[in-house]
């Protein structure tokens, strides 16, 4: 009976990490699923959910964290469905990087009803004035309206845009 | 009158260029009923085009009429040998396939779009249109030329912004 792990690994950019992380799963007979897998500051990210026959995946990719210096983390039994949830919102902040904007965003947002699929933010701008840009895609589940009129009430010198994605199927 | 089968990738009728309609007869007003009837019988499909049921004809069908979101549109388009004669600017947007079930992504297309096509009695019609409606009928006619949205898929970093709805 297949199963499916999320597999978590990070560790000091390099060449090739992907390429010899996903080689010694190929040849275990371990399936891909949905990936995720970034450079984040020096470090590389990869999260790869992976279905196998109840192999102990720990043991098989030890060699290649060793060589690599890669930390590896494992939760099994994600939830095994492999349909994606659908974003009908994309919102962009952006503004002059000052602790707790993410915090204060997207809490005030979640109040609104917003789910969040994917989010990523990146540091920006001069030394002296760093500028905080962040990007989301999400389901506005009370509406875009809702979301819109939480917007409001986030701090001065935030710049918030929020674009409906309203997905064509053709 | 009957729905007919919609192929998925990776079959290789979806990667060819289909030919030109020249005989307007009996049997292609038959077809373009049955794919209209194909195309409703897909969850909220707006449009659908020949080789979606195997069949490599310049044929088409959009229709924006139903979107619970209205937008503006020029009805339904039963479209025959349709050609895209002038392109401006771009939009990313988000799309989906009945061809590609269960995925969908961001395309980069033409924000308005000038269309000429002929109906089932072989008159031609043109007419600029832009927004949801051109990037449908530029989806369709991608079908025509044997290409997938899987072909122009873009980044979410690729940030090209459609019509904002809030700008703080
Ligand atoms: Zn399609």
């Amino acid at each position: 009976m297949k199963k499916w792990s999320l597999l978590t690994l990070v560790g000091a950019d390099q060449t090739a990490i992907v390429a010899a992380v996903t080689r010694v799963l190929a040849e275990a007979d371990c399936e891909l699923g949905e990936t995720s897998m970034m450079r984040m500051g020096g470090s590389f990210a990869m999260m790869l959910r992976v279905r196998h026959e109840n192999q102990d995946l720990a043991a098989l990719l030890k060699d290649v964290c060793d060589r690599l210096s890669l930390h590896l983390h494992i939760d099994d039994d994600v939830d095994s469905s492999n349909a994606a949830i659908e974003p009908d919102v994309n919102i962009t902040v952006y503004g002059a990087d000052r602790s707790g904007i993410v915090a204060e965003v997207t809490s005030k947002l979640a109040d609104a009803g917003l789910n969040i699929i994917d989010l990523e933010t990146a540091l920006a701008g001069t030394k002296d004035k760093p500028i905080y840009i962040m990007t989301i895609e999400g389901q506005a589940r009370q509406g875009v309206d809702a979301l819109t009129k939480a917007a409001e009430s986030i701090s001065d010198g935030v710049e918030l845009n929020i674009i409906p994605i309203q997905t064509l199927r053709a | 009158m009957a729905v007919l089968e919609i192929i998925h990738y990776p079959d290789d009728r979806l990667k060819q260029a289909s030919d030109t309609v020249t005989l307007f007869d009996q049997s292609l007003k038959d077809f373009l009923v049955d794919l209209e009837e194909t195309r409703l019988s897909g969850p909220g499909a707006v449009g659908i085009a020949a080789p979606q049921v195997g069949v490599a004809k310049r044929i088409a069908i959009v229709d924006l009429t139903e979107l619970k979101k209205p937008v503006d549109n020029h009805g339904h388009l039963l479209m025959i040998n349709p050609e895209i004669t002038q392109w401006q600017g771009m939009e990313k947007g988000r799309e989906g396939c009945l061809s590609v079930p269960d995925f969908t992504g961001n395309v980069i297309r033409a924000e308005k779009i000038t269309i000429r096509f002929q109906n089932s009695e072989a008159q031609w019609a043109e007419f600029e249109t832009r927004g949801y409606e051109a990037r449908a009928i530029q989806h369709e006619i991608d079908h025509l030329d044997g290409m997938l949205f899987l072909d122009r898929l873009v980044s979410r970093r690729a940030d090209l912004f459609q019509r904002k709805v809030y700008k703080k």
